[in-house]
């Protein structure tokens, strides 16, 4: 059976997409035939993230209504070999997923020989993201280091330890924390919540801090997962954080504010 | 300001206020969602009992379970106006 990793967070606009472009293509990279599904009908932004939103022809809720099969609505990533994307309906309604209709896929892709399948969760804690965490054996948390953020990871763990479906068959949903868009310099000014104070609050491991980066907007602006950009920190974190995942070791990176010369801090400014 | 910054005058953090209010806030919804489901109905019909014979308002009854070892205590707390 295929591993469903989703990659959650409640509060929008966090980096969920990014992270699960970025996380998928990295366990492809690392040799494992993988899937990215976007879950959010309606609002679908994963096929432009990865690039391929002009060869999308029939999407995740033709699959589930039976009006294509997973052959025809799969995209082949054209950088990765083993990477493929199933991208979300722009038209149907979100009650198009069903809890049945989105197992049968689950299944179909195990069947197919796909070893991870990466859920794109939608913000909220409505259908799509309920849909999106029920089947996950790892929960990726998406947080960025500010209070409301922090506050609805919380609530969505809240969600996974009791309507997942291995909280609800006693078990448990691996978490992992993803901090992402972290400022070292405001960390070190006391005016940013630092890594350990967010693992303090939510008691989650932590898979990886990814620094606030101009390559991540270069990235979602030419349809390149962040992770293929091995020169920019963003890239090289997330490689970092993909590493860890599959059970290597790697210290942590960009935690703190990049030497700067002594007449630059004298005179101030920021980069 | 930077020229400040080099010699460190500390004060205190807004990043630290941050991390006080997530910690009591989190904690209370946590106790919440960990509770038995019937804690707001009980609350909610304690209440309706009270004000029946004494005029409180929905703040003045506190309900909360917590556990000691294999016990559970259920504290119930109603704050009676002043005559």
């Amino acid at each position: 059976m295929a591993i469903v990793v989703t990659v959650t967070s409640g509060k929008g606009g966090v980096g969920k997409t990014t992270s699960s472009a970025a996380f998928a293509a990295g366990l492809a990279q690392a040799g494992h035939k993988t899937v990215v599904i976007d879950f959010d009908v309606g609002l679908r932004n994963l096929d432009l993230i990865m690039g391929v939103e002009r060869r999308v022809v029939f999407d995740f809720v033709n699959v589930i209504q039976g009006e294509a099969t997973l052959h025809q609505a799969l995209i082949q990533d054209k950088r990765i070999e083993n990477l493929s994307i199933l991208a979300a309906s722009q038209t149907k309604d979100k009650d198009a997923l069903t809890e049945e209709g989105v197992e049968t896929v689950i299944q179909e892709l195990s069947e197919m020989g796909f070893e991870y399948i990466v859920c794109d969760s939608p913000a909220g804690i409505e259908r799509g993201a309920t849909m999106a965490l029920h089947f996950a054996d790892h929960a990726v948390i998406v947080t960025n280091p500010e209070v409301s953020s922090v506050r609805d990871s919380d609530r969505i763990l809240g969600i996974l330890q009791s309507k997942s479906k291995r909280a609800k068959e006693g078990g448990r949903v691996s978490e992992h924390l993803l901090i992402t868009r972290y400022d070292p310099v405001r960390v070190e000014n006391g005016e940013m919540l630092s890594h350990e104070d967010v693992c303090d609050i939510l008691a989650v491991g932590l898979i990886g801090v990814i620094p606030e980066s101009k390559a991540v907007l270069k990235a979602s602006n030419t349809g390149v997962p962040v992770i293929l950009d091995h020169e920019s920190d963003a890239g090289v974190a997330y490689a970092d954080a993909v590493a860890r995942f599959l059970g290597e070791s790697r210290p942590m990176k960009f935690l703190t504010p990049k030497k700067q010369g002594l007449l630059k801090r004298i005179l101030g400014g920021s980069d | 300001m930077a020229l400040f910054g080099l010699f460190g005058s500390k004060k205190p953090s807004s990043a630290s206020a941050a991390k006080e209010r997530l910690q009591i806030l989190i904690s209370h919804e946590r106790h919440n969602r960990t509770g038995p489901d019937f804690l707001p109905d009980l609350q909610r019909e304690i209440l309706q009992v009270v004000k029946k014979y004494v005029e409180i308002s929905d703040d003045q009854v506190n309900i909360r379970l917590d556990r000691h070892g294999d016990a559970s205590v259920l504290e119930l707390n109603v704050t009676l106006p002043e005559r």
